[in-house]
């Protein structure tokens, strides 16, 4: 049993570290807890379950399109909700957030309607034995998009202009201006690239609960955050680590306390990072922004 | 070349730049003094486009920019090495650099010029795999002004490049700007609280004083002036 839930807790992690990713991001660039981004998770699994129902189309369209339209909806959140508000004081912004995941949340209900649709399985399930532990085709899956996309994700926000630009423009807005840098684009890029993995992770968990409904992003919103918080919000290794070690404890925490406890692990764990050390594993000791 | 006229600029209700009109020519190295408060970082801002709350006229080579976005001032070759020097601390030196070198397409040129930098300032080239917040201030400080020079500047504009700074690395860098200035022709707005060292290199001087110019005169004239002298001289 303690292998199964190990595997059950990677899938869950990553699918954490990957929603995750959109929050730490959007936190380092803007210093905002964008309360919507659960919701773009949302829209990304109904855009692809909507790709696969009306036009049939295959795991890895329906991937991309989930991915891009989350993008594109990052996108015109921040540019028509946030970017107004870049210079007013951060509870604003945080209001703004709010108000845009109710808006998200509604819009999914009158477009896709209040009920759990279940997400088609396009693949054929297997079981697989890696390292002595039993792993389903859907794992495997979740476990190598993560894999893919972190690599991707690491690349491009070390080795490429644009990432570094975008480390340039959450550590110092100001001087990343001075550079030449159009820092309005790079926190849209940010958004973008924040979505499309919130998607991403949306889709992964569409398939392996067999349910995507308007308020799915939710619970996982908030466990993302509080993953990003455990890793030390603003660092994407953080974000990463941080989702892994919540969804294992959890998948633990169920089996061997008690089922029922599962969404409160994470919360636990939150106060308990929050006590002993709030600026969470890889975080450094934030100095705020001026 | 830049020609600002009644440059006014505001912190809400603080009305930090009260008109103020100057102007740097071609080649020249222009100073502007004054103590702490008086609207010099605030001025420079303002031409760079940070503060958005400015009103007034500041053209560049005869086209108006107060209402252009930052990145489209540097792209016309206006670059700040800002007060504090602004490194990024998780950035190496050389990715530092490359940040300079951001609106260049140029790639050969780049590596020209980052070679140069590398010349000019040994130390750095030594580090150029160092995070940039390990450098010590006087190595900071030239990494500064070499991710400006890597963006092709025609008006350098520096904020105290002698903050905090010992004295022998301060001369160091008065020789750089100097040289600059004498080599390559390059205009330089030259932003001090150390009149005494920005004087003894610059063309012109304005003084500052609660966001008002009170005087303006060739650097000679203003080291021998008594008023000067006394408040920023430290003499009399
Ligand atoms: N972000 C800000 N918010 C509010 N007031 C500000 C801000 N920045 C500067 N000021 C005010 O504007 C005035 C001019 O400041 P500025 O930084 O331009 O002075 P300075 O001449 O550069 O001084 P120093 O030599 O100390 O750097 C000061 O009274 C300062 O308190
Ligand atoms: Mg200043």
């Amino acid at each position: 049993m303690f292998g199964e839930q190990l595997v059950n807790g990677l899938a869950l992690g990553s699918i954490y570290a990957l929603t995750a990713i959109g929050f730490t991001m959007v936190y380092g660039i803007i210093r905002l807890i964008n309360f919507a981004h659960g919701d773009i998770f949302m829209i990304g699994a109904f855009f692809a379950l909507s790709s696969v129902t009306l036009f049939n189309a295959p795991l890895i369209v329906a991937f991309l399109v989930g991915m891009a339209g989350a993008s594109i909806v990052g996108i015109l959140l921040s540019r028509l909700a946030y970017k107004p508000l870049f210079d007013a004081p951060r509870i604003n912004l945080f209001l703004a957030a709010i108000g845009a995941a109710i808006l998200f949340e509604n819009f999914a209900m009158l477009v896709w309607g209040p009920q759990t649709n279940t997400f088609p399985v396009l693949i054929d399930m297997h079981n697989y034995s890696i390292l002595g532990l039993k792993f389903t085709t859907l794992q495997v899956i979740i476990l190598v998009c993560t894999i893919i996309f972190m690599i991707l994700l690491h690349l491009l926000v070390n080795k490429t202009k644009v990432g570094i630009a975008m480390r340039c423009t959450a550590q110092d807005m100001n001087t990343a201006r001075l550079m030449g840098i159009n820092t309005d684009r790079m926190v849209y890029v940010t958004f973008a690239i924040g979505s499309s993995l919130g998607a991403a992770a949306g889709i992964l968990v569409g398939m392996y609960y067999q349910a995507v409904y308007p308020m799915m992003g939710f619970m996982t919103g908030l466990k993302a955050f509080v993953a990003a918080v455990l890793g030390g919000i603003g660092s994407i290794p953080g974000a990463m680590l941080g989702g892994l070690v919540l969804g294992i404890s959890e998948s633990l925490g169920a089996a061997y306390i008690s089922s029922g406890f599962r969404d409160g692990i994470a919360f636990i764990i939150l106060i308990l990072i929050l006590l002993i050390k709030p600026s969470g594993i890889l975080g450094k000791v934030t100095q705020e922004k001026v | 070349m830049l020609e600002v006229k009644n440059l006014n600029a505001h912190y809400g209700a603080i009305h930090a730049l009260k008109g103020i009109s100057f102007t740097v020519n071609k080649g020249e190295i222009v100073t502007l003094i004054g103590s702490n408060g008086a609207g010099k970082s605030t001025t420079l801002n303002s031409i760079s486009g940070l503060i958005k709350n400015r009103k007034g006229s500041i053209k560049f080579e005869d086209e108006e920019i107060i209402k252009c976005r930052t990145d489209e001032i540097v792209k016309r070759g206006i670059v700040q090495v800002p007060e504090g020097r602004r490194i990024f601390a998780e950035l190496t030196v050389e990715e530092n650099l490359k940040m300079g070198a951001y609106l260049r397409n140029d790639s050969d040129g780049v590596k020209k010029d980052m070679k140069k930098v590398f010349d000019m300032f040994p130390r750095l080239a030594e580090r150029k795999t160092q995070l940039g917040g390990t450098l010590s201030g006087g190595e900071q400080q030239m990494l500064a002004i070499a991710r400006a020079l890597l963006s092709k500047p025609k008006l350098l504009m520096l904020d105290e490049p002698s903050m905090g700074l010992a004295p022998i690395i301060v001369e160091q860098i008065f020789a750089f700007i100097k040289e600059m200035n004498e080599k390559d022709g390059l205009t330089i707005l030259l932003v001090e609280q150390n009149a005494n060292m920005a004087l003894s290199i610059a063309h012109r001087g304005y003084v500052l004083e609660t966001g008002n110019i009170v005087l303006s005169d060739t650097a000679e004239k203003l080291r021998t002036d008594d008023e000067v002298r006394k408040a920023y001289l430290g003499e009399g």
